[in-house]
């Protein structure tokens, strides 16, 4: 059983369908590919993770080729409610409930935005960086004219050139961190077209009768404290929220793995071996929801898990050890650099964290 | 309002349908969701916050956050954001939590 139809969750079914291992694949949207379908910028890197091909044709891709193999059971529009003590699922679908027990299953469930506090932060015209990506590139509706995006992270610069493109002004960027988050490729793009970015500065309120009107912005001192007097007003319909996702851990919870706080990976994770296995022995977690960072590592993290579920099952993939030992590298590799220091302190805490469940076991 | 030209991207819609809202006539395209056929034309308040009675949007789009509950044929607490518009659909402004009791009234 794998959950989660995004990129982690169908690259997990294309590896178990190349096993020969039969599966159910569940995604509570109509369409396959999860955060993908919003996404129209190009991937960079290698050509082997999709390099010049925008996130949308990424999925349809790799949606073919999993029905190609003929051999997963995809549930669309159907959303796993529960993970029950006996091991049995339950599924909410379009046809009705459905009892599943699977001899593994991979949790590809993602994550949710998070929401920041201040003063009238419920009004409307007040979104998640998602739904407005949702509401421009795959409705093709506007959220409104003018838009202040808080976050200068990859979403909230991309989110950014996104709005631009669809026509609608960006008043600001800003985030409460000094440095600009995003890969330099993405934030240059909204640069040069002329939106300023301002670090070290946050929201100090939404105000409007009965929607969002106008958004009041202040800077922050070193240690990030507000400083009275640097006000900025802005008048705007929307603000974009692009400050960081909350991994989806319920059914991780629901089913006893055990979970550690690692704050550079978004919040409470299940603890995670190499092959993405949780404490519970058949239960293995890949991307979002196994530590927020992209897509692409999202893929291979899928892949991985499919691998490791696969030889559990006593079925494993044909080419297991070579396609485990290309997967860790590749990881490795995509989590070198610079850009990726923090997911680095992340992963460590969580092997810190890995290697203490071991000690007390 | 909406996108009709972009450099990346080719909407298609389904045929253009009438529903309401509190009784007023809008069109969206069938099969979109509630929430974005509203948007389009220019609402985006969908409800009354349960307790303080404030005003509330859409926040995630996705299903997730149930910001979005909205009253739709009589059922209150409807997704919007995922429920897909079909004609004729009533859709009214959520007061609070919502009640059946209008709608079991109604047909009493």
């Amino acid at each position: 059983m794998i959950v989660g139809g995004g990129p982690a969750g169908l690259a997990a079914a294309v590896t178990a369908a190349e096993a020969g291992v039969p599966a159910v694949l569940v995604d509570r949207n109509e369409t396959l590919g999860g955060q993908l379908i919003k996404q129209t910028h190009r991937f960079f890197g290698s050509r082997d993770h999709y390099s010049g091909e925008r996130g949308f044709a990424i999925a349809a891709q790799l949606a073919s080729r999993l029905a190609g193999c003929g051999r997963t059971e995809v549930l669309t529009g159907s959303t796993v409610f529960g993970y029950y003590e006996d091991g049995v699922m339950g599924i909410h679908t379009p046809r009705g409930t459905l009892h599943l027990r699977p001899e593994a299953a991979i949790l590809a469930t993602g994550a949710a935005e998070k929401a920041l506090a201040f003063p009238n932060n419920d009004l409307p015209g007040i979104y998640g960086a998602g739904a407005v990506q949702t509401m421009v590139n795959v409705w093709g509706v506007l959220p409104g004219r003018r838009v202040l995006m808080v976050g200068t992270g990859n979403i909230g610069v991309i989110v950014s050139y996104q709005l631009l493109q669809a026509g609608v002004e960006v008043v600001a960027c800003i985030d409460a961190a000094p440095r600009i988050g995003a890969f330099w490729v993405h934030a240059a793009k909204i640069a040069r077209l002329g939106v300023p970015i301002h670090t070290s500065c946050t929201v100090k309120e939404a105000g409007g009768r009965g929607r969002l009107e106008e958004a009041v912005t202040w800077r922050l001192d070193d240690d990030g404290r507000p400083r009275p007097g640097t006000e900025e007003v802005y008048a705007v319909d929307v603000m974009c929220l692009a400050v960081g996702l909350s991994p989806l851990t319920e059914l991780a919870r629901q089913a006893g793995c055990r979970l550690a706080w690692v704050p550079e990976l978004g919040g409470y994770l299940p603890l995670l071996d190499d092959n993405m296995a949780t404490t519970v022995p058949h239960i293995f977690v890949a991307g979002d929801g196994a530590g927020v960072e992209e897509a692409t590592t999202a893929m291979l993290e899928g892949s991985l898990a499919a691998l490791a579920a696969c030889a559990r099952l006593g079925r494993p993939h044909p080419e297991h050890g070579v396609r485990r030992e290309a997967l860790l590298n590749e990881l490795a590799a995509l989590r070198g650099g610079p850009a990726a220091a923090r997911i680095r302190a992340g992963r460590s805490r969580m092997q810190r964290e890995e290697g203490f469940r071991h000690a007390t076991n | 309002m909406r996108l009709t030209q972009h450099p990346v991207l080719e909407f298609q819609h389904g045929p253009l349908v009438r529903f309401t809202l509190d009784g007023r006539v809008l069109e969206g395209y069938e099969g979109e969701p509630v929430a974005m056929a509203l948007l389009a034309n220019g609402v985006s308040v969908l409800r009354e916050s349960p307790v303080l009675g404030r005003p509330r949007g859409v926040f995630c789009a996705q299903g997730h956050c149930a910001s979005c509950l909205m009253t739709v044929d009589g059922r209150p607490n409807v997704r919007t954001c995922v429920e897909k518009l079909r004609a004729g659909m009533q859709v009214e402004t959520q007061k609070r939590k919502g009640s059946l009791l209008a709608r079991d009234s109604e047909k009493g």
